[in-house]
């Protein structure tokens, strides 16, 4: 340290000074030059975009229309809104509906795929399938396969002389008929991911406990969960992000674009409400106020699920 | 810290830069349009529609425009097929923005409201002589073009007329008339439909009697709303009179004593379903405005060609749909744009759209033409269709639009769907169906 400290030779501090502005803007400047482009789009696309919304959601503007300011009234005539609510439930049931059992499914794919399995590559590639498919395809089939008069769902059911089900009629049916079209789509890809990180948990572990006795089901507990820990956080923040925007299938499910989820909103999501606020009644300031509402309730749900993910212990 | 705050100075400064680009770009963009515009070079008139099919049916009435007038073409374009969802808020948002809209635009009835209660955006249309065309439009469609200002903003294009249709191969299976001006007298009021609906559904045919809630609301509603002061959902002084107008409920009532008498297919107009149904025979009649045709033809397609019909509707004339063209404001040549506009909904451009995409003109001169009113629709069994719609808008009386028409309509019918389908129940249905419409009218 101290022979660090001698100082410079006197001829070597008249020569440096050029050299060195140049190479400290290399250093020190260019990175963020480099990475800035990102960045400005960044600016253009995803903070203005922000901070307009907030500013429009502070006033009562009709597309086209006047724009008046009115502080936080839209806020609190969205917090009294039943409308809104019921969407909101709606999206949170139709989350937890989806998402639980996708998660599970995708827990237990993973660990099977991760056994020696024959064909076990082509497996693999299997589950992750669903995944390339569109997601407006994947909601019109199911459309189809959901019809009252045509559809597969009820002509199975009409076997075991069950009333076709009109499933966009009640909550339940509809909920039920949307979480399995998300599922269908997300389950593979939540497995893909899970089964990755299984592949990097040291083998040893397992022979360790093997060797203590316990069985594949105390294993699977014991080791496997615990040491997926930081990818279920992963998979679950991905899951809470998509389920509380949830858009497309619903829309589709509906079938006419009018964004009201069922002749009562049975079935419309916060996503359907903002739109249809915004561009079905040209309400943008409420819609604006809708949307950063919507915010709130994405990081709500993620601080909720992260708690809940975190509290997955190591073995002991 | 200090290279936090200077990656935040770079990256304002190149967003500012960015900025500035963009900012040259679009100057850029003017100068050269309003070069293009000057006086040696044609004027390009922009004609933005909307609509599925053959749409406005415009494309014969364009050529040969534009065949006659070197100085000012016609830049027609179709852009959607939809309206509610993707015209029309596209529309608001370019003439918010100032900024590319068509010179000609097209507007559905559903928006008409909307349009007039915002003068601002559009060309008085009076200033270029267009108020001299009144005598040409029944008085129903003259009046939904004057705004707010009681300026002229919109010349009417088509209109819907209203007929029953009916599938032909059904009404023989029930034991029930098949010749139209038979089956026409089955039905001279909506009692008489009603009767003839239940002795349908008695014969046990498959199938039922109409699709849905929404397509005879819309009908029973038109033909109400004139004997009721010629007000749908709102009064001139754009007050929502959803519960006190007479019009209303009567179509209401209309709605649910068919849908509980079991005479519905429970179908959402619009939906995939319902285009199911009209291919497939499951039902069996439904309200036709003449654009309606187009519809069935189209979704019911060319092996169900001779099974549908088309006949005089119960309770006598009415009118649903059609469109009006309007110039923005920000056109930059507004005086080309009206002569553009005076063309198509002229006799000449009625007549044409009328050939070419069965869009029933609204204007007078061109119902009168022999080459509409000889009209026959092979589709539908050479049915004289130029003959029945024009005897279906005789003496059509003009109904107000309130500024949130379209979204009281959305909103008042999803209960009616909701009430047809089981989701709400009759006894609750038309406090429903109030609550619904007054928090769309908001």
């Amino acid at each position: 340290m101290t022979l660090q400290l001698a100082p410079p030779r006197q001829g070597s501090r008249r020569q440096a000074p050029p050299p060195r502005r140049m190479s400290r803007f290399d250093l020190k400047g260019v990175p963020y030059l480099l990475v800035s482009p990102y960045y400005a789009l960044f600016a253009i696309f995803g903070v203005f975009p922000l901070g307009y919304t907030l500013w429009l959601s502070l006033h009562d503007w009709e597309l086209a229309g006047d724009k008046t300011f009115t502080g936080l009234d839209n806020y609190a005539a969205l917090v009294t809104d039943a409308a809104f609510w019921n969407a909101v439930i709606n999206t949170l049931g139709m989350f937890a509906l989806a998402t639980v059992p996708q998660l599970v499914l995708a827990l237990m794919l993973a660990n099977a795929l991760n056994k020696r399995l024959k064909g076990r590559l082509l497996l693999r590639l299997g589950v992750l399938l669903p995944l390339v498919t569109s997601v407006v395809a994947v909601a019109v089939i199911f459309s189809q396969l959901y019809s009252r008069d045509y559809g597969l769902f009820n002509w199975i059911l009409s076997w075991f002389g069950v009333e076709p089900v009109v499933w966009q009629n009640e909550k339940w049916s509809s909920w039920l008929a949307i979480s399995t079209m998300v599922d269908w789509r997300w389950t593979g890809y939540n497995a893909i991911i899970l089964l990755a990180a299984m592949q990097t948990i040291p083998r040893d572990l397992y022979e360790a406990a093997a060797l203590d006795g316990a069985s594949a089901r105390r294993q699977f507990w014991q080791i496997t969960v615990p040491m997926l820990r930081p990818t279920l956080v992963f998979v679950v923040f991905i899951s809470t992000i998509g389920g509380m925007t949830l858009f497309a299938e619903p829309v589709m499910f509906e079938g006419n674009p009018m964004m009201t989820g069922g002749t009562t909103g049975q079935y419309q999501t916060v996503a359907m409400f903002i739109v249809k606020e915004g561009f079905r009644d040209f309400q943008m300031g409420y819609a604006a106020a809708a949307a950063w509402l919507l915010f709130v309730l994405i990081l709500l749900g993620t601080m909720i699920n992260y708690g809940f993910t975190r509290r997955i212990r190591g073995a002991r | 810290m200090t290279n936090h705050k200077r990656f935040v100075v770079t990256g304002l400064a190149l967003t500012a830069l960015a900025t500035v680009a963009a900012c040259s770009g679009g100057g850029g963009n003017t100068q050269t349009a309003t070069q293009s515009g000057s006086a040696a070079e044609p004027v390009t008139i922009n004609v933005h529609t909307f609509g599925g099919g053959e749409n406005f049916g415009y494309d014969e009435a364009v050529k040969k425009w534009n065949a006659e007038h070197p100085n000012i073409q016609i830049k027609y374009q179709n852009l959607t097929d939809r309206f509610e969802d993707v015209y029309l808020p596209q529309l608001l948002q370019r003439l918010q923005a100032g900024a590319g809209a068509g010179d000609v635009v097209g507007i559905d009835e559903g928006a008409m409201g909307l349009m007039a209660a915002r003068p601002q955006f559009f060309t008085d249309l009076s200033q270029y002589g267009l108020d001299s065309r009144k005598a040409d439009f029944p008085a129903a469609k003259w009046e939904a073009g004057l705004n707010a200002d009681g300026k002229l903003f919109a010349l009417g294009t088509d209109m819907g007329g209203m007929t029953m249709c009916y599938r032909k191969d059904l009404f023989e299976k029930a034991g029930l008339p098949t010749d139209r001006e038979e089956v026409g007298k089955l039905w001279p009021d909506w009692n008489a439909f009603f009767e003839t609906g239940k002795k349908f559904e008695a014969a046990k045919t498959g199938a039922k009697f109409m699709d849905g809630p929404n397509t005879i609301y819309n009908v029973i509603l038109f033909q109400e709303a004139p004997k009721n002061g010629n007000v749908a959902y709102f009064d001139k002084s754009n007050q929502l009179i959803l519960e006190k107008n007479p019009a209303i409920k009567t179509s209401f009532d209309w709605v649910q004593k068919f849908s509980q008498a079991g005479l519905t297919a429970k179908l959402q107009a619009w939906s995939p379903a319902w285009d199911k149904a009209i291919k497939g025979g499951g039902f069996a009649t439904m309200g036709c405005p003449s654009w309606m045709l187009g519809v069935i033809e189209g979704k019911a397609g060319e092996s169900n060609k001779g099974n549908w019909d088309v006949a005089a509707v119960p309770g006598g004339s009415g009118n649903w749909g059609g469109s009006w063209l309007a110039v923005p404001k920000q056109s930059k040549h507004p005086k080309e744009a009206a002569e553009v506009l005076n063309y198509l909904t002229g006799k000449e451009g009625h007549v044409a759209a009328f050939k070419e995409a069965g869009a029933f003109p609204s204007s007078i001169p061109a119902q009168q033409d022999t080459e509409v009113s000889g009209l026959k629709n092979a589709y539908f069994n050479d049915a004289p269709t130029g003959q029945i719609f024009s005897a279906s808008v005789a003496n059509l009386q003009p109904v107000f639009f309130g500024e949130k028409h379209a979204q009281v309509k959305t909103a008042v019918e999803k209960v009616l769907e909701g009430m047809d389908q089981g989701a709400v129940k009759y006894d609750e249905a038309w406090s429903k169906f109030v609550e619904a419409g007054v928090k769309a009218a908001g």
